[in-house]
């Protein structure tokens, strides 16, 4: 017995010493938001090739999870679609940690319907009363007859917050909504049903689904930046003070018009 | 060191590795407790577990967990009434109808069912049968209670089965032997003479495969819909405990009154699989059967 | 009378056929589905490359990876662990009031849900022990939840080693120590291992305990220690089919992924179910 208890420590800590040292590579950690994740991705993946001696890796369990993970010293860099809370602040302030926000891209929300529904625009009220349940016909904003089905995102994203914030001025959300769990799931479920209404990141959109206008403002990465598109939120990268080192240089290569080729290639609004 | 000290010494050693499970268990318990009691600060305990309306981002947030723990229920119980009698006539089928090869290959397939990884049944409701449904029955959504309580009751059929399975086999042979000395069909035997012997155990087996269902994350996550509603038909969305905490942990900022209702809405699944298990112990040790001689 | 006493009979063995028939068959469908959906995807670029472009390209090494590392750090932990207190209930153990209480402490512990299982590496591994979310909390996460698996194994297969063996043992003076390590524990090692290769299978499918404990979405380099995030198959699965800006390009590598997940883990538990069927079948006493 004792052999086979040494021999699996053995066989246990030679695993992990297997690799422990395999590379000296210095990693950067970023944790997250799911809706900065394919920015992130992309750009770690272009700047990792032009150099091979840092190693990036990106998890995604979403805005709380990486402020948290910086405040815990545990992420390098916080993707948020969102501004820090009170809450987080205070923790920040008693941890002696001071999250600097920088702002890497634009995103812009767009209502989505399948694409054989009339409905070509609707304005902001109209949106907040069908996501209460207040309306709850297509015929009332000048569809055909048919019940609406409203599709919003998990009321615990950053997707949510935005849409909750610039749409529904914080009324509730009818509880009859069906809750997604992603963007892509919201895309597949509208594509499906043609009494569905969503609403998703710009960079989402594609041919199954109908983007909206809102106020009869297009979304469009000129409307959002300029502010006039009426859903439109910036994605910030939060790190432990003013970065230096690699990190600074991935920001730096995220901003630059490299990294913001790579944030429109994924749909979402460059920064210039 | 004497002979007897030392083995003394390697007992201990053997019974303090026998505690760690009780030793996890009771961290369970205490990180649970820890990180969850504090939304009680918040919200009355009566309002956590009753309240109708769950807006844990809102301000001021609701925390009410009582769809939740509906929708766990739900599904639960629905996915039972399809796993329950498929998983006892698979457990009936193996232990007396099967011939001896069929039933050297049936039984690796239900034990290989219970191996799929929970992630890729759930991707098989988002992505195949959802969409079917949709279609079928032009409904809203396929996903819904329908759909991940078929999905679960695959689940708690391996679970089901097997166990039913060995109470059957542990039937004495002599109560068969009687039964058909009497002139009974082997029907009649199985019914009123198997399955009532077997009965203890394979209530054991519906208590923990139920356990499976109500615990399952993945499935509820991909499958269920996410609506945190008291559902009012089959076709509608639910949002299940499990589905809930796996969601919103990631956004919750920590420590915070909603992380903290997360948990404590791990303590209420916990508690509740935990009953679920106590009771199976309970009955499987108290109609035990142990042999003919019982009767 | 007799008649239809036979014909209920049939109807009800036709009945309990359809169900076993309906079980297996669905089964059999849905790994078809997935390894015709799922084979053209598969080569070897794709099992030894990185993701690229997004993962709408390249591979899934470094999921693969990951899930080895956590799967081999979970059974680390969980074998010695496992082992020694089956060696306890089965070799030491009385009929105790205690022994009853750890052993409803086992079950109670195999039938805690994974997502909780998942939130206790997150409250003790990640935030108060400030491991983070890397290989280590996950491994222990992992390595728990399969405890209860390991132990029932190899207490069975212990119990199976006949009495007489430990008799012969100890009666010509052998300790009882030795006699367990010498005699008991080496007869029982072939259904131990059994044991063991099914909580790997477990280990490896697993996914809610790893979301929050040690799972990342995209790291492409071999971790350098064990407090580094890894990918990991079933992880990567469930943030294929949620996350991403691409999930209809995605399609062929998430069934690439799923083919890979579950060829592995049911090819697992078909060892495991194979050596035990040897042992079964070629018992030396």
């Amino acid at each position: 017995m004792s052999t086979l208890v040494s021999r699996s420590i053995i066989a246990g800590l030679s695993f992990l010493f297997l690799f422990a040292g395999v590379s000296l590579a210095e990693t950067i950690v970023v944790n997250g938001s799911t809706t900065v994740l394919p920015i992130a991705q992309a750009a770690a993946e272009a700047y990792m090739k032009q150099n091979p001696d840092v190693n990036i890796s990106i998890s995604g369990g979403g805005s709380g999870n990486g402020i948290k993970a910086l405040l815990d010293k545990t992420a390098d860099i916080a993707n948020s679609s969102r501004f820090l809370k009170d809450g987080e602040i205070k923790m920040a302030c008693e941890k002696g940690i001071f999250p600097v926000t920088h702002r890497i891209a634009m995103d812009a929300i767009v209502p989505i319907v399948h694409p054989s529904n009339a409905v070509t625009n609707l304005s902001v009220e109209q949106l907040s009363l069908m996501y209460q349940g207040k309306i709850t016909n297509w015929k009332e904003v000048g569809g055909i007859d048919g019940k609406i089905v409203i599709i919003s995102r998990d009321s615990s994203s950053g997707t949510f917050e935005v849409w909750q914030e610039k749409v529904l001025h914080d009324a509730k959300v009818a509880p009859r909504a069906l809750m997604q769990a992603s963007n892509g799931a919201i895309v597949q479920a509208v594509s499906e049903n043609k009494y569905a209404i969503g609403y998703i990141g710009i960079g989402y959109v594609n041919a199954e689904v109908k983007p909206l206008r809102v106020n009869d403002i297009e979304a469009s990465a000129k409307t959002a930046l300029s502010g006039v598109y009426p859903i439109a939120r910036p994605l910030f990268m939060f790190t432990n003070g003013w970065p230096s080192g690699n990190i600074m240089d991935f920001i730096n290569f995220l901003v630059s018009p490299e990294g913001q080729d790579m944030v429109k290639k994924e749909g979402f609004v460059p920064l210039y | 060191m004497s002979r007897s000290a030392r083995e003394l010494i390697i007992k201990l050693f053997f019974f303090a590795c026998a505690l760690v499970s009780i030793l996890v268990l009771g961290l369970i318990v205490i990180f649970l407790f820890m990180e969850g009691l504090p939304v009680f600060h918040a919200v009355s305990p009566g309002d956590f577990l009753f309240g109708l309306e769950w807006y844990p981002t809102y301000d001021p947030p609701s925390f009410g967990i009582w769809p939740l723990i509906v929708g766990s229920l739900v599904v639960t119980l629905f996915a039972s009434l399809i796993a329950i009698p498929l998983g006892i006539f698979a457990a009936i089928y193996i232990s007396e109808l099967a011939s001896p090869p069929v039933k050297e290959l049936f039984k690796p397939v239900i034990e290989l069912l219970a191996g799929l990884p929970s992630v890729v049944l759930g991707f098989l409701g988002m992505a195949v049968i959802a969409p079917w449904l949709q279609e079928t029955f032009d409904i809203p959504t396929g996903l819904n209670i329908l759909n991940a309580s078929v999905i679960l009751a695959f689940m708690a059929i391996p679970t089901i089965a097997s166990i039913s399975e060995d109470a059957i086999y542990a039937v004495p042979q002599e109560f068969k032997e009687a039964s058909y000395a009497l002139g009974a069909t082997k029907f009649e035997t199985t019914m009123r003479v198997i399955i009532p012997a077997a009965l203890s155990g394979i209530s054991t087996a519906v208590i923990l495969g139920m356990a499976r269902a109500i615990g399952e994350t993945m499935v509820v996550l991909m499958v269920a819909g996410g609506a945190a509603v008291i559902p009012e038909s089959i076709f509608d969305s639910v949002r299940p405990m499990p589905a809930s905490i796996a969601a919103e942990m990631g956004e919750a900022p920590f420590r915070s009154n909603h992380y903290h209702a997360l948990f404590a809405t791990g303590m209420v699944l916990f508690f509740l699989t935990l009953a679920f298990n106590l009771v199976a112990d309970y009955v499987s040790h108290k109609f035990k059967e142990v042999g003919s001689a019982t009767l | 009378m007799m008649r239809w006493r036979y014909l209920k009979q049939t109807l009800f063995f036709t009945i309990v056929r359809a169900a076993a028939l309906v079980i297996a068959l669905s089964i059999f469908v849905f790994i078809a589905y997935i390894v015709f959906k799922g084979y053209r995807v598969i080569s070897w670029d794709f099992l030894t490359l990185p993701p690229t472009d997004s993962m709408t390209k390249g591979g899934i090494m470094p999921a693969i990876l990951g899930t080895f590392y956590l799967t081999a750090g979970a059974i680390a932990i969980a074998l010695p662990l496992g082992v020694t207190a089956a060696v306890y209930l089965s070799e030491y153990a009385g009929q105790g009031g205690l022994l009853r209480i750890i052993r409803i402490g086992i079950n109670c512990l195999a039938g805690v849900p994974s997502i909780v299982f998942g939130l206790f590496g997150l409250g003790l591994f990640v935030v108060f022990l400030k491991f983070g979310s890397c290989i280590l909390s996950g491994s222990l996460t992992l390595g728990f939840l399969i405890l209860p698996t390991i132990i029932g194994a190899s207490e069975e297969s212990l119990k199976a080693v006949p009495q007489t063996f430990r008799e012969a043992s100890l009666g010509l003076g052998v300790s009882k120590w030795q006699t367990i390590s010498r005699i008991v524990l080496p007869a029982a090692l072939p259904g131990i291992l059994t044991g063991s290769i099914l909580g790997v299978g477990r280990a490896a499918g697993e996914t809610a305990p790893i979301m929050f404990t040690a799972a990342a979405f995209f790291t492409v380099k071999l971790p350098s220690s064990i407090f580094d995030e890894v990918m990991a198959l079933p992880y990567h699965v469930y943030v294929l089919a949620t996350a991403g800006t691409h999930i209809e390009k995605t399609r062929p590598i998430q069934f690439g992924t799923i083919l890979v997940l579950i060829a592995l883990v049911l090819g697992i538990d078909l060892i495991a179910i194979i050596i035990r069927s040897r042992i079964r079948k070629q018992k030396r006493w």
